[in-house]
C-alpha cells in the first residue's frame, strides 16, 4: 500500500436546515488525495463543491463520515484545534481575494505570520520574500486599492504561503479574473505545486480546470467523476497569449 | 502585543470614528476630574475659611424662650451672666480662653468724619480665642479691660474710613458721645465666606461698653466665647462647659438647657457634608455620562463589528484564533476608551484650573482621582467591549466571508 494520502475522505456527509427543509449538501463523498497532487473540484453552483471545499479546509464540519487529514483525524476536532490547522497547514486562495482593506500588501501577507506568534523582524522578512516569490516585490507598501485585481490575488497567494503550508485550497481562484491575468495566476498555483504543495482548486470552468493533474466532477452532493490528465502548462499558454503581462 | 498593533492600525484606518467614539468617556472623565477638583477645592476654601474662626471655637449664647407655642430666638429666654464666664474660667479645664462679647452698631465719629459701624465689647482673650493679629499699636491690656479704660482698637476698614491714610494711633475717636482712644488696629481678615466685611469693626474693654455704649448693669452677658486647647478637645470641652453652666442656673437632670452651645468644629462638619454631599450628587452625573460614554463604545464597536464582518471572515479562515479575535475587538474597545480617559483627564485638569483661577479655589487634582479616572475609563473599554468583541470571535467565518 503506498503512502497515507493527505487527504482521506470517507463516507462525509452535510445536512443543513432550511426551515423544515433539509438540504442534503454533501451525500457519502469518499476522496483519497495524494500529497503532491494538483486537483480540480467541478460543478455547477449548488452542486456541493463549495461545502467539500469548505470541509477540506476545515472551515465547516461534516454532519457525519470521517475526514483524515495526514492520517490524522480531524472531523471531530475542536474548533480552537481546526483554527490552528488552518494556521499552519492550509493555505487559503479565495475568489474575492479576501484581502482587508486600506492596509498594506505586506501587512496582509504578514497576518497569518500575527496569529502564528512569530517575532516581528522575522515576519517581515518573510512576508517580503513571500511578496518577492508572487512577482511583487516593491509593491508591499501598496493597499488593496492600488492594486489590480490580478496582483490582489498574488498578494492573496503570497499570504497563503507566507506559513509554508501542507495544503493550498482555492476557491475559484481567478473568478474575478480576466483571461490572461487568470493564466498568469495559475502559473504562479502550478509553480506553488511543482515545489511540493498539494492544491486543491475549486472552478466550474473546464478551461481551468484543464491545468491540474486530476478533476472530479460534483453534483448533487455527489462525486460523478474523477480523472487524471495531464495538465495543461499555464507559462506555455501565456507565452501564446495577446497581451502584456500585468 | 502584536495583537494590540492589529487593534492600534484598525483604529487609525477610522480615525475620526475612533475620535468621536472616545468622545462620550472624554467628556464623562474630564466631567468627573472637574467635579472632584472644584469639590475638593471649595472644601479646601471652606476648611480655610473656618480655620480663620476657629476650629477650637465654642460659642454660648443664651437659651430661648417658648411662650404659648411660639419659641423665640436666642436671648428671649435666661440670659447669661458674668458669673457663667467665671464659672467657665474657673471650672471646664478643658477651655484654654473664655470671653464675654456683646456687640452694638454705633455711629464713630472723628472730627467731621463719621462710620456706622459694629462696637464689640470683650476682654483680651478675645482676641486669642478668635486668632486675631494686631498691625500696629496694641490690644488692650488685663488692667484697661477690668478698669473699663476708654480705649479701642479699630478694625481695618474703619480706620481707613476715617483717618483715611493719616495716622490713628493715639487719637481719639468718639463713640455715643464717648471719647475713646485709639491703642491698636487689626490685621486685615478680609471678607468672611459670606460677604461680610471682617475688617469693619471696632473693639472696645467689655466693660466700657455695657456702662457706656449699652448704659448697663456689669451682670448679663450677650455671649461667652470659649476656646479649647486644640480641637481634639472641643467636644470634651462642650461638655464641661454644658455640666459647668447647667450647674450653674441649679437645672435638675429632667431639665433642658437653658442656653446654647455651637460648636464651630460641628459647624464645619455640617458645611463640609454639604459640600460633599453637592459633590456626590454631581460625581454621580459624571457617572451617568460615563456610562453613557460606554454605551456608545459598545454602539460603536457593535457597528465596527458587523461592518468589518468580512475581516473577520478573512481573520478566523486563515487560522486567528477566537481568542485573537476577542483580544483584537477588546483592545480596540479598551484602547478606545483609555484614550478618552487619557484626554478626559487632560480636559478636566484644563477645565478644573480655569474654574479654580476664576473661582479663586485653590487646584486640587489629587493622584488618587487621576489614577481612579483612568481605571474607570479602562475598565469601562473592557466591559462594554467584551460583548462586541465575543460577537465578532463567534462569527462563522463562511458566512463572513459571503457577508456584503
Amino acid at each position: 500500500m503506498a503512502a497515507e494520502p493527505i487527504i482521506r475522505l470517507a463516507g462525509i456527509t452535510k445536512t443543513y436546515k432550511t426551515g423544515e427543509v433539509e438540504v442534503h449538501a454533501l451525500a457519502l463523498v469518499d476522496l483519497a488525495v495524494e500529497k503532491g497532487e494538483m486537483l480540480a473540484i467541478m460543478g455547477p453552483s449548488g452542486s456541493g463543491k463549495s461545502t467539500l471545499m469548505n470541509v477540506l479546509g476545515c472551515l465547516d464540519q461534516p454532519s457525519t463520515g470521517s475526514y483524515r487529514f495526514e492520517g490524522r483525524e480531524v472531523a471531530t476536532l475542536p474548533k480552537s484545534a481546526l483554527s490552528e490547522l488552518r494556521l499552519t497547514a492550509f493555505g487559503f486562495v479565495f475568489q474575492g481575494f479576501q484581502l482587508i482593506a486600506r492596509t498594506s500588501a505586506l501587512d496582509n501577507v504578514a497576518l497569518p505570520l500575527v496569529y502564528a506568534d512569530v517575532p516581528a523582524h522575522e515576519r517581515r522578512q518573510r512576508a517580503m520574500e513571500a511578496l518577492a516569490r508572487v512577482g511583487l516585490a516593491g509593491r508591499e507598501d501598496h493597499t488593496s486599492a492600488q492594486l489590480s485585481g490580478g496582483q490582489q490575488q498574488r498578494v492573496a497567494i503570497a499570504r497563503a504561503l507566507v506559513n509554508r503550508p501542507r495544503l493550498i485550497l482555492a476557491d475559484e481562484p481567478t473568478g474575478a479574473l480576466d483571461t490572461r491575468t487568470s493564466v498568469e495566476v495559475l502559473g504562479l498555483i502550478q509553480s506553488l505545486h511543482k515545489s511540493g504543495i498539494t492544491v486543491v482548486m475549486v472552478t466550474h470552468e473546464p478551461d481551468i480546470a484543464a491545468y491540474a493533474g486530476r478533476v472530479i466532477v460534483v453534483r448533487d452532493g455527489r462525486i460523478l467523476s474523477d480523472e487524471k490528465q495531464v495538465p495543461h502548462d499555464a507559462a506555455a499558454d501565456l507565452i501564446a497569449l495577446p497581451g502584456q503581462a500585468a | 502585543m502584536s495583537i494590540a498593533l492589529l487593534a492600534f492600525g484598525a483604529l487609525r484606518r477610522n480615525l475620526m470614528r475612533s475620535l468621536l467614539t472616545s468622545l462620550g468617556v472624554i467628556i464623562g472623565v474630564g466631567a468627573l476630574i472637574v467635579t472632584v477638583a472644584s469639590g475638593e477645592g471649595s472644601k479646601a476654601v471652606l476648611q480655610a475659611q473656618l480655620a480663620t474662626l476657629g476650629t477650637n471655637l465654642l460659642i454660648i449664647l443664651p437659651g430661648s424662650s417658648t411662650l404659648g407655642g411660639a419659641r423665640g430666638g436666642p436671648g428671649s429666654g435666661k440670659p447669661l451672666t458674668h458669673a457663667d464666664l467665671l464659672a467657665i474660667s474657673k471650672g471646664a479645664s478643658a477651655a484654654h480662653f473664655a470671653a464675654p462679647l456683646d456687640r452694638t452698631v454705633v455711629q464713630v465719629v472723628l472730627d467731621n468724619q463719621n462710620w456706622l459701624t459694629t462696637v464689640f465689647g470683650s476682654t483680651p482673650d478675645f482676641f486669642a480665642i478668635r486668632e486675631w493679629t494686631i498691625a500696629r499699636g496694641r490690644f488692650f491690656n488685663d488692667s484697661e479691660s477690668d478698669s473699663g479704660a476708654k480705649v479701642c482698637v479699630l478694625g481695618q476698614t474703619v480706620a481707613a474710613q476715617l483717618f483715611g491714610s493719616g495716622e490713628p494711633l493715639g487719637q481719639v475717636v468718639r463713640a455715643k458721645a464717648m471719647p475713646c482712644q485709639v491703642v491698636g488696629v487689626l490685621a486685615g481678615k478680609g471678607q468672611s465666606s459670606q460677604g461680610q466685611d471682617q475688617d469693619d469693626l471696632v473693639v472696645m474693654p467689655w466693660v466700657t461698653f455695657k456702662s457706656r455704649m449699652m448704659s448697663q448693669d456689669r451682670i448679663h452677658v450677650g455671649s461667652i466665647l470659649v476656646s479649647a486647647f486644640s480641637p481634639d478637645e472641643v467636644s470634651h470641652a462642650q461638655t464641661q462647659v454644658i455640666g459647668v453652666l447647667r450647674q450653674q442656673h441649679r437645672l435638675s437632670d429632667n431639665q433642658p438647657d437653658d442656653f446654647t452651645v455651637r460648636n464651630l468644629a460641628d459647624l464645619a462638619a455640617t458645611q463640609e457634608k454639604a459640600a460633599d454631599a453637592q459633590t456626590g450628587m454631581l460625581r454621580n452625573v459624571a457617572a451617568v455620562s460615563l456610562l453613557v460614554g460606554g454605551i456608545g463604545i459598545m454602539n460603536i464597536m457593535l457597528v465596527s463589528v458587523t461592518e468589518r464582518t468580512r475581516e473577520i471572515g478573512i481573520r478566523l479562515a486563515i487560522g486567528a484564533s477566537e481568542n485573537k479575535v476577542l483580544l483584537q475587538f477588546l483592545v480596540e474597545a479598551v484602547v478606545l476608551s483609555a484614550a478618552g480617559g487619557v484626554i478626559g483627564i487632560a480636559l478636566g485638569i484644563a477645565g478644573a484650573m480655569t474654574l479654580a483661577t476664576t473661582m479663586g479655589w485653590p487646584f486640587v487634582v489629587s493622584p488618587l482621582w487621576i489614577s481612579v479616572a483612568f481605571g474607570i475609563s479602562m475598565a469601562i473599554g473592557v466591559v462594554f467591549g467584551f460583548y462586541p468583541a465575543r460577537k465578532a470571535a463567534r462569527m462563522n467565518p463562511i458566512d463572513a466571508l459571503r457577508f456584503e
